[in-house]
């Protein structure tokens, strides 16, 4: 099972799996956030994925770019994702198991209605037109698009920091992810902050799926298949801890496409391997507080 | 009076059940009655976590599946029944035992996170290592057992196999909690901290409940294979974590035929839907979004309250005061919203 | 021999020192109050007693046996009992079953899987006999939930006695009672054998003064005075504690 991996390979290996480590960042930071933030790990997270996908590929159908694309279906799920914190989530405010419950069962309809939608075909969108060749360095081919996607990946990063670390915003939900109730007091309106937050973790995931369709393609269970990933990074890399979903995320793009090769089939099983470990040894993650 | 109610009820109940293929001719039906009891078995395994220890799983397919596959396996591989049900519980307490120390590095929302994931590796295993479990295209379980001679391949027969093994789940659960370690897990659930004070090991007790949930579990999977005659890894999927979860809340958490009626309601539904739509999922979603929101202490227990207030106004006299407690108060579920 | 002693005990959380090399030595039989403005770090100091919270630094005896790193369930097997500040009893439950609870932590039965609780009558009526210590035994079968914060506290220390403790460790066991409802409490704890060993913490200071055979003033994690009564009160610090000049 075990196979011999070139040089060559290794670089190309490298590119996918900062490739794959950036989506997962642009994934996981909005989980991050919202479990960060509200307690809550947003069963929905996959599904935000995969609905911004969907969304993507029918404004790609209909001819609109690339980027505006990514950046329309991130608004619009930012928007359905506001509409169910208000209407939903905000009714069973401080019930954290509920809301939890409450965002499996939205995950199941999201999923039938994309079924519903777009049927069960797979979609593959090509990317944008200006990124699809590749850059020849070292005497190797680097595919420009992954590239990109490491590039939108580390700008969403630092922006993310200058908020959290830098504007009253941040200031505001890092008093809200410390404590809540004092945060309260202080004239916080915590509950502003939830909905933004949620439309902002639902946004960023959205566009994420947009960033991956041309990589990952789109298809029935993607939602359930990025949702793990992202409660990994999260365990791995702490809640609440931008530096740790990032550190996270890359470790397991690299151990996903290094143990793709090495251990064909079974890597979906190992990335969770850091995790447990984790788990063991240092449950509050690498860089995380106490949450959980 | 509400004491002599219920047992008249459970009594009916048991004698319909008992007889069941005799009323019901179809096989088509009378298998839909076998699925429910099996998933009924399931349902209480999983509620002596959510409902007693006040321990959410959503990773309890993947024990399920662990059972379902090693029996299947191991019967491929030329195993006799007895040897591979004997087997594959014992990987399944096995399984258990490992999903216990990890998901129990954290309580609450961390251990749900947790066991999540663990459903997941199962799952991963089950659809990617197909060297071992044949990924999608699942696993062939020939023969069905035939205890003491007497062959199970017919509906009627089968469906007397599984009643047997719910009734004996029954029991264990009517046992376990009444026992002092049943009621050792509820204070865990009520006061973690104060039970540790008083000299109960939490961590042990939460443990070892995650163990016996495991069995029946196990049992529940084991059912399972002998029912379909096949397995694939989509029973270890979220979906199935989520329907079973789902059969549990929506029954009631508090009581001891909670689970049972919501394993009903989840089991005919879904057959039901799925002759007429394809939409399982999306009706699976709304049922949760709708209980969740405007029923937390699940449809039984609502009903149930719903009675008594009907009865305490039949019964309404000017000396009573209110409705006296009439059961003994540890027999009495409490009211409670899911844990 | 003493019965409860603590060396050199130390707690930091993130950079705030909650407990500051803490001694305290509790003669057998003694009763010791422990008293403090709010934030002092007095039940800290209990947490870190019964071991929910793991010091930093220092040791905790238990009749000369080191407890420090004894995890928390094995301490009451050990003699030592509690009650919270904040009432956390099992409110679904009746006054009987919670203080049942509080028996059967100790038992070998807590285990046993097949044998039915309430068919345990041995243990039953022992707790019905903790709770006519206590003066609850008319109301024993009442529901937690139909009881008053009087008759509740009066639960949690039944439920802390019934555990035949060799070390009490009270926390606030006034907290919320009328003046009738703390003369019943009072009574209650005078009633409490002279083996016992009881350390209390009050925030009232009224009230238990005159029980206590020996004080300890903590602020801010530290020990500021520590002696009989008449001794704590001449202490021009206790002054500038409780009053700040």
């Amino acid at each position: 099972m075990m196979t011999q991996i070139t040089s060559a390979q290794a670089a190309i290996l490298a590119i996918n799996s900062l490739a794959l480590g950036g989506l997962l960042f642009l994934l996981s930071s909005g989980f991050s956030l919202i479990f960060g933030l509200m307690r809550i790990p947003n069963l929905m997270h996959g599904s935000f994925f995969m609905l911004g996908a969907y969304f993507g590929v029918t404004l790609l159908g209909w001819g609109t770019n690339f980027w505006l694309a990514a950046v329309l279906s991130g608004l619009a799920v930012a928007a359905i994702g506001g509409v169910i914190e208000r209407l939903l989530l905000r009714r069973l405010e401080g019930q954290v198991l509920p809301q939890v419950l409450l965002t499996l069962g939205l995950a199941f309809i999201i999923a039938d209605i994309c079924l519903m939608v777009w049927t069960g075909d797979p979609y593959q969108p090509s990317a944008p037109s200006e990124l699809r060749g590749a850059v020849t360095a070292f005497g190797m081919f680097f595919p420009l698009y992954r590239l990109a996607i490491l590039g939108v990946a580390v700008v969403i990063a630092i922006a993310l920091w200058i908020m959290v670390d830098w504007t009253r915003l941040g200031a505001m939900i890092r008093a809200g992810v410390d404590d809540p109730p004092i945060a309260r007091v202080v004239g916080i309106k915590v509950s502003q902050l939830f909905t933004l937050i949620f439309c902002l973790g639902a946004g960023l995931a959205a566009f994420a799926g947009v960033m991956g369709a041309p990589y990952l393609s789109v298809y029935p269970g993607l939602d359930f298949e990025m949702l793990p990933l992202a409660l990994i990074v999260v365990i791995l890399g702490g809640a609440g801890s931008l530096l740790g979903t990032l550190v996270g995320s890359f470790i397991i793009g690299f151990l996903y496409n290094f143990g793709q090769v090495r251990f064909p089939g079974l890597a979906y099983v190992i990335l969770f391997l850091p995790m447990l470990l984790v788990l063991v040894l240092r449950p509050q993650g690498l860089f995380g507080r106490n949450v959980a | 009076m509400i004491v002599k109610l219920r047992y008249a009820a459970i009594a009916i109940a048991l004698a319909l059940l008992a007889t069941l293929p005799m009323w019901v001719g179809n096989s088509y039906y009378i298998n839909i009655a076998s699925q429910f009891l099996l998933f009924a078995v399931f349902a209480l395994a999983l509620n002596v976590l959510v409902g007693y220890a006040g321990l959410v799983s959503l990773g309890h397919a993947g024990l399920f599946a662990v059972a379902g596959y090693s029996g299947a396996l191991l019967l491929q591989a030329g195993f006799d029944h007895l040897a591979a049900i004997a087997a594959a519980i014992v990987i399944t307490l096995v399984a258990s035992a490992v999903f216990a120390a990890l998901a129990l590095r954290s309580t609450g929302i961390g251990f749900l996170m947790i066991t999540l994931a663990l459903g997941q590796i199962v799952w991963g295993v089950a659809y990617r290592w197909a060297s071992l479990t044949n990924g999608d295209n699942g696993v062939n379980v020939s023969t069905r057992p035939a205890p003491f001679g007497l062959s199970l391949a017919s509906a009627p027969s089968f469906y007397f196999a599984t009643l047997i093994v719910f009734l004996l789940a029954i029991a264990s659960m009517a046992v376990f909690v009444r026992s002092p370690f049943g009621a050792s897990l509820r204070g865990t659930r009520d006061q973690a901290r104060r039970m540790n004070a008083l000299g109960y090991n939490v961590w042990l007790i939460r443990f070892l409940a995650i163990v016996f949930s495991g069995f029946w579990t196990g049992v529940a999977g084991l059912l399972f294979i002998y029912y379909n005659q096949f397995i694939s890894p989509q029973i270890s999927a979220l979906t199935s974590s989520a329907e079973v979860l789902l059969m549990v809340i929506s029954g009631g958490t508090a009581t001891l035929f909670g689970p049972v009626a919501g394993a009903a309601i989840v089991v005919i539904m879904k057959n039901v839907v799925s002759a007429y739509i394809e939409r399982w999922n999306l009706v699976l979603g709304v049922i949760f979004v709708v209980i969740i929101s405007f029923m937390p202490e699940g449809l039984v227990p609502g009903t149930v309250r719903l009675l008594r207030w009907a009865w305490g106004r039949l019964q309404a006299k000017p000396s009573a005061a209110g409705e006296r407690p009439s059961e003994r108060p540890s027999e009495r579920p409490s009211e409670e919203r899911v844990p | 021999m003493t019965a409860l002693s603590v060396t050199n005990l130390c707690k930091q959380f993130g950079g705030l020192r909650v407990t500051a090399n803490v001694n305290l030595a509790v003669a057998p039989g003694e009763r010791r109050l422990i008293i403090g403005p709010n934030g002092a770090g007095k039940t800290t100091l209990f947490n870190l007693i019964t071991g929910e919270i793991a010091p930093d630094s220092g040791s905790i005896r238990l009749f000369e046996k080191d407890i420090t790193r004894v995890s928390v369930h094995r301490r009451p097997h050990l003699g030592m009992a509690r009650t919270y500040q904040i009432i956390t009893l099992f409110a679904s439950d009746t006054i009987l079953r919670n203080v049942t609870l509080a028996l059967l932590g100790l038992s070998r039965l807590r285990w046993s899987l097949l044998r039915d609780l309430d068919q345990q009558h041995a243990l039953i009526e022992r707790a019905r006999a903790a709770l006519a210590r206590v003066g609850l035994a008319e109301i024993a079968d009442r529901p937690l939930s139909q009881t008053s914060y009087g008759e509740r506290r009066r639960v949690e220390i039944a439920m802390a006695l019934a555990q035949d403790p060799k070390v009490l460790l009270l926390d606030e066991p006034f907290a919320g009672l009328s003046i009738d409802e703390r003369r019943d409490v009072r009574q209650l704890l005078n009633a409490i054998p002279r083996e016992v060993t009881v350390v209390m913490i009050e925030h009232n200071t009224d009230v238990a003064l005159d029980w206590a055979e020996r004080i300890m003033l903590l602020h801010f994690g530290e020990v500021i005075v520590e002696g009989t009564r008449a001794e704590v009160v001449a202490n021009p610090r206790t002054r500038e504690v409780y009053l700040g000049h």
